[in-house]
């Protein structure tokens, strides 16, 4: 192969090798209809559960309520079409010995994990696509007092959950076992989230745990995002947005690097021998 | 590093289970070369080291100690280097069973940077009229060979194969040599385990057998096979009154009638025990005589433990 074809196929081939694995995986996740109930199906009726927390019914008019259902919808796919899907599609990609067999071809070991998530990521990135349209037109939610911010909690809630995936697949043998393995991450951060009850009902020091867990700072950035309010309820400017947003982002870097941390550490490829 | 040695393996080792005492040495110090364009055959008990061994070759697990190069690489840090050049079948199929023939091929060639045609690469293994059908339906030999497609799928230089024709039937297994060998004419260097002694003594230009996580004999296979005497069997005839003369440098063992030598020297030994039958007309029934084969060899490791030979003097031929 010659240097020229080496320096242009330097971002083009890990791309192709992502995305023939994305789609082979989209294949898989087509037809595996648990999969696809959990990814597609599940959160509509949780967030129409969530109508009736105290949060929301506080939430003072449709606007309101409309930001929060999707702050609440983001928090559920990002649970469970990207966490609890990704935890079950990796194990049962270990376990059939898949993952090892991708590691004997030309991906990188990212390449891999990257192609594998694809899928399940795309599919909870078009629900929440979906939410906001019907925020807007449901609910009559307004424009975003900062979309950046929405970004960031998009995109870095997405970083920790697969990430959290990844470490969870260390302490799940089996496909079945993920309905257990998976119940901390999906239950903690959740009930703690602010989503349920509201941060200031907590006493002090749950307050301060509840805000180091990995999904409260998702909801943070999503209230300061489509709302422009701070914890205490009072509205912010632009720029007073981006500065309460800074304990929430270092709260997600540092599940990021922890998580991060965590798989390279105990992430297995093949099945326990 | 000499030219030749496309794959060259110094004093490796393996450990499971960490350093102290409960972990386990799988492979404990093994040292040989695969020459470019050769076929060589690691041979072994379940549990010698085999998979092991190949496991570090083909880069997907580091040596606990030792050093290993492929295609001058070292395969584990140099991943990313070498993995364009090999094509590798594991043990176990690993391929999604949900996923069709066709769709499996059209994966594994998305991320090759040469592949063949997935058509091509399923008809060199018989599989093309199965393009349609789901790897969850196929029969284990189908997978086999479905598995070694993809391993051939981007025109290794250097092939790994790890029990290629497990589950396969005897047709399939004959049609899995001849493309072997097809291969090896094109000049791919091959390493290939089995269980199967024909196979190795019918494809491997040289072979290792493990035991324990030691190499205990490597050569040709000739060369291995000659490790053991041959023998030579008969039945004692009723009217036989003196016992079997001793022959030189042969080993004689008398059960009842049954009369086993064994010699280094088929042809004298086989001469001077017929010369012997002639002149007191004696007929030896059930008369069979053998020269010594792998599968002896092989049998002679598993039951005694076989001794670690120094297999230097081997690996040094490979690589002069």
């Amino acid at each position: 192969m010659s240097a020229g074809t080496m320096t242009t196929s330097r971002w083009r081939q890990p791309a192709h090798r992502i995305a023939a694995l994305a789609r082979a995986e989209g294949v898989l996740l087509r037809r595996n209809r648990l999969a696809l109930l959990n990814a597609l199906v599940l959160p509509v009726p949780l967030v129409f559960a969530l109508k009736a927390a105290p949060s929301v019914s506080d939430a003072g008019g449709s606007r309101g309520a409309g930001a929060i259902l999707l702050t609440g919808l983001m928090a559920l796919v990002l649970l469970s079409a990207v966490y609890y899907n990704l935890v079950t599609a990796l194990v049962a990609r270990r376990e059939q010995f898949v993952l090892k067999r991708l590691r004997t071809g030309e991906s990188t070991d990212p390449e891999i994990l990257a192609g594998t998530a694809a899928p399940a990521i795309a599919i909870a990135w078009a629900e929440i696509a979906v939410g906001a349209v019907a925020a807007v037109a449901v609910f009559g939610m307004g424009p975003p007092v900062n979309a950046v911010l929405a970004l960031v909690a998009l995109i870095l809630g997405t970083a920790v959950f697969a990430l959290l995936a990844a470490v969870s697949t260390a302490a799940t043998p089996t496909v079945e076992m993920a309905q257990v393995t998976t119940l901390p991450v999906l239950v903690i951060p959740f009930v703690l989230s602010g989503l349920l009850i509201p941060l200031g009902m907590l006493p002090g020091p749950l307050r301060g745990l509840a805000q180091a867990l990995p999904l409260t700072p998702v909801v943070e950035l999503m209230r300061l995002a489509l709302t422009g309010t701070a914890a205490g309820g009072h509205h912010l400017g632009l720029a007073a947005t981006f500065s309460a947003a800074l304990i929430p982002v270092l709260v997600l870097t540092a599940w990021i690097a922890a998580a991060g941390w965590a798989a390279r550490r105990w992430f297995r490829w093949e099945p326990r021998r | 590093m000499d030219d030749n040695g496309v794959i060259t393996v110094r004093d490796l080792r393996r450990r499971y289970g960490g350093s102290g005492g409960r972990g386990f040495d799988a492979v404990r110090g093994v040292t040989f070369s695969v020459r470019r364009g050769e076929l060589f055959a690691l041979l072994g008990t379940n549990g010698a080291g085999k998979t092991s061994t190949m496991e570090v070759l083909e880069g997907l697990a580091p040596p606990a100690q030792g050093a290993v190069r492929v295609l001058g690489c070292d395969p584990y840090q140099e991943r990313g280097l070498v993995r364009r050049r090999m094509g590798i079948m594991l043990q176990e199929g690993g391929f999604p069973s949900d996923l069709t023939v066709a769709e499996t091929g059209r994966m594994w060639a998305g991320t090759l940077s040469a592949p063949r045609p997935v058509a091509e690469a399923l008809g060199l293994v018989s599989l093309g009229h199965r393009a349609g059908v789901a790897v969850r339906s196929l029969s284990g030999g189908e997978r086999r060979r479905l598995d070694l497609a993809m391993a051939i799928l981007g025109r290794p230089e250097v092939l790994f194969l790890d029990e290629p024709t497990t589950g396969l039937d005897p047709e399939s297994r004959h049609r899995t040599w001849l493309l072997i060998r097809e291969l090896l004419t094109a000049g791919t260097t091959v390493v290939l385990t089995t269980h199967y002694l024909e196979e190795a003594g019918e494809l491997a230009d040289r072979l290792a057998i493990m035991h324990q996580g030691r190499i205990v004999r490597a050569g040709t296979p000739a060369e291995v096979a000659a490790s053991q005497p041959a023998r030579i069997s008969f039945e004692l005839p009723g009217n036989a009154r003196e016992p079997v003369p001793g022959l030189a440098g042969t080993r004689v063992s008398v059960t009842g009638r049954n009369v086993l030598l064994q010699t280094q020297d088929l042809q004298r030994t086989l001469t001077a025990l017929l010369g012997w039958a002639n002149s007191r007309g004696l007929v030896l029934a059930a008369l069979d005589a053998r020269p010594a084969s792998l599968e002896e060899a092989f049998h002679a490791v598993a039951a005694s433990g076989g001794g670690p030979v120094d297999v230097n003097d081997n690996a040094e031929d490979g690589t002069a």
